[in-house]
């Protein structure tokens, strides 16, 4: 090591066979030096990050189409700019009100329903006295999360089915009116938030019962000695010991209130319950994609609004995690 | 043993028996799928199917088999081909982005870390990512589907939060002996981290098993569309008959059984997976819940 001190050079370092001090020398080279000395990562780099070229920083490079009237055969560049046009139609176009009311409606009965229900249910399981039984419930209750949306929406669409599903054959032997669930625009969200809820909760437990489980056990030992029963622990241990994991899953489910994934609601939306079902992610691709005419320019404007309003609840819900909770999430 | 007090006593049996109806319900609806396709089409439309299998057939299966719009079994391989061949090409492409990214001395490492996590936040959008695959003319092409998804950042941070936990004395150690990087990392760092690659990759798995949204937007070609998209267009179907047919005519229900086949295969792998992915899923999900 010596010697590599008295030469001096960095050049001559990275050639250097001795890497016993490898992190320590890396300070007395230069940025190019060590580059050169580990270009092999940065090959390895190389596919890696062509895929993220490809697949995200050319796409975003196409979000200015949302400025421009996009003519497929002109291309992107050579498109003519419109500035906010499209972005002026939407706000004005009767769909507007519709689409982001029924995105933030869904997303906050899911998150008064689905959400509670969730830590009840991970509380619940905390109490269960048998492990193996324990057990049992868990990997039952995760087996509705691996299965594909269109599956789950194939199971809901037989299951509410006028002629043939299991509740209106119910419905049917007590005497009441057979219902097509699924054409009733009143339905549809209660629909989609218990698909939701059926594939979720078990799973959305998970992070919870991790939670819980990482509770001291001295705590319940003094809160027994201390004469509480189970329900005082409870009240007084185990709620307050996974606070700051619902306060954080709160502020997450909060941040991304106007965003909802259209995959399975638009196999599950008929013309018939738009008025309920239609969120802004549905709308970009029944009106970019779907349609036999479609107005690119005009959904990516739609998109991006989405897009932009995200990011900014997510990080405004983050700066508000870090001053309540004192954890961020980045 | 303590004494339980009553109302404990009565507490746990309830909590029982709730959780007890947990269980049913989880597992009720794919059980009915699978004995209603096993059972007579006229067995299911009249709702005598509830908890075994009412007059045996296989005619589902066999119905399903010689279906000719879409040929199941050629759809299936394709599923199988981009679900197996599409994790193999994410576990490589998150692999080599993962190792270099955990070195602390690569220079430039929080730029480049930046350029990925930028990512989670913000995306280009529906539109924006439509155009683009037109643009690189992979419409109706396989390649897309390989490409589409290909990597999750959210995969690539777990598994270099996972590299970054491997000790720092082994790569030197290593590089004292002259190993290159690949060496490394093909010799030290994958051995050591079978257990997050196998979590990673049944994430990459099982998500490309069960997608079907840009299968279903892209592939035009019958040949090669995935096991999915057929499902989709059949459950569209039922849907579509169910709001033709009203409530009284019950002749549109015939092809219900040979959907319900169809999804039988289609989850059956998933199944089959289920009692390793599961474990592998919920070590995935910890690891994400501590290290964020």
């Amino acid at each position: 090591m010596n010697s590599t001190k008295k030469n001096g050079t960095t050049a001559q370092i990275a050639g250097d066979r001795s890497h016993i001090n490898y992190i320590r020398i890396k300070k007395r080279m230069g940025a190019t030096a060590q580059i050169v000395r580990d270009r092999q990562l940065y090959y390895m780099l190389i596919p890696f990050f062509i895929w993220y070229i490809l697949m995200y920083y050319m796409p975003m490079y196409g979000i200015q189409i949302a400025f421009k009237d996009y003519k497929p055969l002109r291309g992107i560049t050579a498109s003519e700019w419109v500035g906010i046009k499209h972005f002026i139609n939407f706000f004005q176009s009767p769909y507007c009100w519709r689409v982001i009311r029924n995105t933030i409606l869904i997303n906050i009965y899911s998150i008064i329903t689905v959400f509670p229900l969730t830590i009840v249910f991970a509380l619940l399981l905390n109490e269960l006295r048998s492990k193996k039984f324990k057990t049992i419930v868990q990997t039952a209750s995760y087996l509705p999360h691996f299965i594909s949306t269109v599956i789950v929406v194939g199971l809901v669409i037989s299951l509410l089915s006028p002629t043939t599903g299991i509740i209106n054959m119910a419905r049917d032997i007590f005497g009441a009116e057979r219902i097509y669930f699924l054409a009733k625009p009143e339905y549809f969200r209660t629909i989609y938030i218990a698909m939701g809820g059926w594939q979720g909760i078990g799973f959305g437990a998970i992070i919870y019962t991790s939670a819980l489980c990482s509770i001291d056990g001295c705590l319940y030992e003094a809160a027994r000695i201390d004469g509480a029963g189970r329900f005082k622990q409870f009240l007084h241990v185990t709620i307050p010991g996974i606070m700051p994991t619902i306060a954080i899953m709160l502020i997450l489910k909060v941040g991304s209130i106007m965003s909802l994934g259209m995959e399975s609601i638009i196999l599950l939306y008929q013309p018939i319950t738009y008025e309920t079902a239609d969120v802004i992610s549905s709308f970009v691709y029944r009106i970019g994609l779907e349609s036999a005419n479609p107005q690119y320019s005009f959904a990516a404007a739609v998109g991006l609004f989405e897009g932009v309003v995200s990011l900014m609840l997510v990080l405004l819900a983050n700066k508000f995690s870090k001053a309540v909770t004192e954890t961020s999430l980045f | 043993m303590i004494k339980r007090k009553p109302s404990e006593v009565v507490f746990d049996t309830c909590n029982m028996i709730l959780m007890v109806l947990v269980i049913i319900v989880s597992i009720y609806p794919l059980w009915y799928v699978t004995i209603a396709s096993f059972s007579s089409t006229s067995a299911v439309s009249s709702g005598k199917v509830l908890l075994v299998p009412v007059e045996f057939t296989l005619d589902a299966f066999k119905q399903m088999w010689s279906y000719d719009d879409y040929a199941i079994w050629r759809s299936y391989g394709n599923t199988i081909l981009y679900s197996v061949g599409g994790t193999a090409l994410s576990m490589v492409l998150t692999i080599l982005g993962a190792y270099p990214l955990s070195k602390k001395y690569l220079k430039g490492k929080k730029f480049l870390t930046w350029l990925i996590l930028i990512t989670m936040w913000f995306g280009p959008g529906m539109m924006p990512n439509y155009i683009n695959l037109r643009n690189l003319h992979l419409l109706d092409s396989r390649i897309a589907i390989f490409l589409i998804g290909c990597i999750s950042t959210f995969n690539v941070v777990l598994m270099r939060t996972f590299f970054e936990s491997i000790p720092d004395s082994l790569e030197e150690s290593a590089k004292l002996d002259g190993a290159s990087h690949f060496r490394i990392m093909r010799d030290i760092f994958i051995p050591l981290s079978v257990p997050a690659i196998m979590t990673i990759s049944l994430y990459y798995f099982v998500g490309r098993w069960n997608s079907f949204f840009w299968a279903m937007l892209l592939l035009k070609d019958k040949a090669k569309i995935p096991l999915q998209v057929v499902l989709k267009k059949l459950v569209v179907e039922m849907n579509a008959n169910n709001s033709q047919a009203g409530m009284i005519d019950y002749t549109t229900t015939s092809r219900e059984t040979m959907i319900y086949a169809t999804m039988v295969i289609a989850v059956m792998p998933m199944i089959i997976l289920y009692p390793f992915i599961q474990k592998y899923f919920v070590k995935g999900i910890m690891v994400g819940a501590i290290k964020g």
